[in-house]
């Protein structure tokens, strides 16, 4: 579609505090184009939180946005060791994050199942070894 | 209850100033990043005793107006920066977690979920 808006980020692993920061943008660049405050922030929680796992399972990755008048698309990429086991980790509670992240607040094993929960729809194309893809998308009610 | 009322209600040290004027109308208390994402709620405040850039990245995806840290915990300079960055009014109190939930909840704020 040609009136689609096109954001393209690179997400690293190196410092955790900047993990949040793709969102945020988002985050401000939808404000800027006038949507609406609920479809704003379900973006933008689903993006951190996807970001926030790039960064604790994966070392990094990038995203792209497609904002749409009727829709926001975002892929989440990444390169990092892939899931086993998606049932498993979209089940609450179900966490395979090091310890060391739980002080940090999260790996409480919700990213997931927040992500599906803030989405219209989302798909994880997944294989070991590889990486991730994390397709979301999230409707603008007309 | 306004961000100003929580300051008075909680002892609290404003450790930066966002609109003290801005409406507050639930809370939640966690520690938790991801159990504060699962519950949207509209202009809420966070308690937590966490202290780390993530909680202002939480508090902006929600639109929180608000951050306290909880038992007098002191954020770092970057941290302090990101708040401000977001408009975002950071606090301390010297109350413990269940306290400072419990002393805005007697005054009338609400966890704005149905259990």
């Amino acid at each position: 579609m040609s009136n689609a808006i096109h954001l393209h980020y690179e997400v690293s692993s190196e410092d955790f505090t900047r993990a949040g920061e793709a969102s945020g943008s988002v985050k401000k660049r939808l404000k800027s184009l006038g949507f609406n405050g609920d479809v704003i922030r379900r973006v933008a929680i689903a993006m951190y939180e996807a970001e926030i796992n790039m960064v604790i399972h994966a070392e990094g990755g990038y995203c792209d946005v497609d904002i749409y008048p009727d829709r926001i698309e975002v892929l989440l990429a990444d390169k990092g060791p892939g899931i086993p086991d998606v049932d498993k980790a979209m089940q609450e509670g179900f966490s395979t994050a090091p310890d060391n992240v739980r002080t940090l607040g999260f790996g409480a094993g919700m990213g997931l199942p927040n992500i599906k929960k803030y989405t219209d729809s989302m798909r994880i194309d997944t294989t070991i070894g590889e990486g991730t893809k994390l397709y979301l998308t999230v409707n603008v009610p007309q | 209850m306004i961000v100003k009322d929580i300051i008075d209600i909680l002892e609290g040290d404003v450790i930066c100033e966002g609109d003290l004027q801005q409406e507050i109308k639930t809370a939640c208390g966690s520690d938790m990043m991801s159990d504060v994402l699962a519950f949207v709620k509209d202009q809420s405040v966070l308690l937590t005793g966490l202290v780390n850039p993530q909680v202002v990245r939480t508090a902006e995806m929600m639109d929180m107006a608000c951050i306290v840290f909880v038992r007098g915990k002191d954020p770092d300079k970057g941290i302090v920066d990101l708040a401000k960055s977001r408009g975002i009014t950071l606090l301390k109190t010297r109350y413990r977690m269940f306290t400072a939930c419990g002393l805005l909840y007697t005054n009338g704020l609400s966890g704005g979920t149905k259990v």
